[in-house]
């Protein structure tokens, strides 16, 4: 049986047995990092070894002064970088928050309630996994105009809130919650938004993470609703600014540097979220599967 | 007041589910749809849309020589390298990650998943200084420095390099949430079941694979394998960002989704880029159904 004991999945310690996997994975992990942390140094270089030849990976002497030019800097119709990160940081937080939401409450019903169509309504949802909203974006496009949303600020935050995704993983996370226990809040005279708010949500935290990563990496790195949707440069966000820093400027001395602080800025706090949650991601994930 | 607050408690599940419903037709169904009907019109964005049934899909397969020519073997060629590439790798990976113990596997988890967060816009950074086209380019730099090369390669100008480019970047930031996935699904196979198939005669990694991991999660392997599928035709956004110009250069990284931007937003020709759409959606549908085929329970 020892033989047995050493090829179990999830292992609590090290073993030599295990080195084969290191030697792969950790060169993989690696060539998927690398180019993150040549980012970050770039951010940091000054001018001349932005440019030095041959190109160094390392920064020898990191330096502030992309940021600060990426501050200073404002655009053809001067409006400041700050600005497109307040729009940006706005519209994800009413994004983020809003999907909660509307997805919990989604959730909720589909999972432990009962009445006619709720079937259909979820293999709607579970079809609805497979929309690549680009292939759409024509007519997606023409319901934000017919809705009068061109130039407001609701285009940024209103198409990204249905997210089937989310609703499909809470809905299979509240599947696992006892229906007892529900029972039990009914019996003592709880509505359903009482239910709600006091029972499902705090036991749904996990899921309810895992959406919010989801929504914030969409929200936040979405080009489309400036592109497409909004005229007025002052409510534009920092994702299509910088999208326009790295076309039109990409090439220049000054620009690149600005690029990758920009880039930067952009990452970090994707990153910073979701080590922050990463343990209850995995919690959500284990009630991940399609049947 | 009272009548009204008792409507809203008796009829509590369509108050809950409304908001969702309202923002999934506004925004996902009426797209859908409106895509299906324009695909049968002549729409130019300025005039009211024209019935012309099938023509849309009659030229796009017979007298559009770039969409038959370039875009579709493009997209058949990405989706296929990209899609099951992304998702075998991220099977092995996670797989492989849930052999050593949880805290390097927490760690190198996350570096593997970094690459997924990132946008397009971010990726394009990235990946156009490492494939820059002048000697200040790293990848340049470097096969000049071990002397592969002599004269600098325009990686995102030149059609032969610019579409394996795009899958290289592609395929790096595939292992999303499908990948998480299925390191949830291996780590949480019932490890008596991997006894009991010894003592039934599997006899190696392999075997134990494809007998009790693979069909023990099989609903996280088709979670991963539809959010894939999703992934590869989000992600195809990347060879324009990449080469900097919609088309790109001789075609050679043009995907659909590229040609439905390239009619829809600078030609205007919004019924045609619908019929494209149209024809997206239904290889999407069609790889769902395949990989539902192949993982789906039946019953």
């Amino acid at each position: 049986m020892s033989s047995l004991k050493s090829r179990r999945i999830n292992p609590d310690k090290f073993h030599k047995s295990q080195l084969k996997f290191y030697a792969i994975l950790i060169p993989v992990s690696a060539f998927m990092v690398l180019p993150i942390l040549f980012i970050i140094f770039h951010a940091f270089k000054p001018i001349d070894e932005l440019f030095a030849y041959p190109p160094r990976f390392f920064t020898t002497r990191p330096t502030l002064d992309n940021f600060k030019r990426l501050f200073t800097a404002t655009t053809e119709s001067n409006v400041p970088v700050s600005r497109y990160l307040f729009n940006s940081v706005v519209s994800t937080l009413f994004t983020v928050l809003f999907t909660l939401w509307v997805t919990a409450s989604a959730g909720y019903v589909l999972s432990k309630k009962n009445f006619k169509g709720k079937d259909t309504l979820f293999t709607i949802n579970t079809l609805a996994l497979m929309f690549v909203p680009v292939a759409v974006s024509i007519p997606r496009f023409l319901v934000i105009v017919k809705l009068g949303l061109i130039d407001n600020f609701f285009a940024h935050i209103l198409p990204l809130l249905a997210m089937p995704v989310g609703l499909f993983l809470v809905k299979q996370f509240i599947d696992q919650i006892p229906n007892s226990l529900i029972e039990a809040a009914k019996i003592d005279g709880a509505s359903d938004y009482y239910i709600l708010m006091k029972v499902i949500i705090p036991l749904i935290k996990p899921a309810l993470s895992t959406v919010a990563i989801l929504a914030f990496q969409t929200s936040w790195n979405s080009i489309e609703s400036s592109a497409m949707f909004i005229n007025d440069e002052s409510l534009k966000t920092f994702a299509f600014y910088m999208n326009t820093l790295v076309s039109t400027t990409g090439n220049t001395v000054a620009g690149q540097g600005m690029a990758a602080a920009a880039s930067l800025i952009m990452f970090l706090p994707n990153l910073i979220l979701f080590i922050i949650l990463q343990s209850r991601v995995m919690d959500t994930m284990m009630y991940s599967g399609l049947k | 007041m009272k009548v009204k607050q008792k409507f809203i408690n008796r009829n509590s599940h369509w108050v809950l589910l409304s908001p969702y419903i309202i923002l999934f037709c506004l925004f996902i169904l009426i797209p859908v749809i409106s895509a299906a009907v324009l695909s049968f019109t002549y729409f130019n964005a300025v005039q009211p849309p024209k019935f012309i049934g099938l023509k849309n899909y009659i030229s796009l397969l017979t007298q559009d020589t770039v969409f038959m020519q370039k875009v579709l073997p493009n997209t058949i060629k990405y989706a296929l390298i990209v899609g099951p590439g992304g998702y075998i790798l991220s099977f092995i990976f996670a797989w492989m990650l849930a052999q050593i113990p949880k805290t390097p596997r927490t760690f190198i988890a996350i570096l593997i998943y970094l690459p997924s967060m990132t946008s397009g816009v971010m990726m394009s950074t990235i990946w156009s200084i490492i494939f820059s086209g002048n000697q200040l380019g790293y990848l340049n730099s470097f096969l000049i420095e071990i002397g592969m090369i002599t004269e600098p390669i325009q990686w995102l100008q030149s059609p032969e390099y610019l579409m394996t480019i795009v899958i290289i970047v592609a395929l790096w930031s595939s292992m999303g949430v499908g990948f998480l996935a299925m390191l949830a699904g291996v780590l949480n196979v019932n490890e008596e079941l991997y006894d009991a198939a010894y003592i039934d005669g599997v006899s190696n990694r392999f075997q134990e694979i494809i007998y009790v991991t693979i069909p023990s999660m099989k609903p996280q392997m088709l979670f991963g394998a539809v959010m894939a599928i999703v992934n590869t035709f989000t992600t195809s956004g990347l060879g324009v960002a990449l080469a900097g110009s919609n088309p790109t250069p001789q075609y050679a990284a043009q995907l659909i989704v590229n040609h439905i931007e390239d009619y829809g937003f600078i030609r205007y020709e919004m019924g045609y880029a619908a019929a494209a759409s149209v024809v997206l959606l239904i290889i999407v549908w069609i790889a769902s159904r395949v990989s539902w085929s192949l993982f789906g329970e039946k019953d």
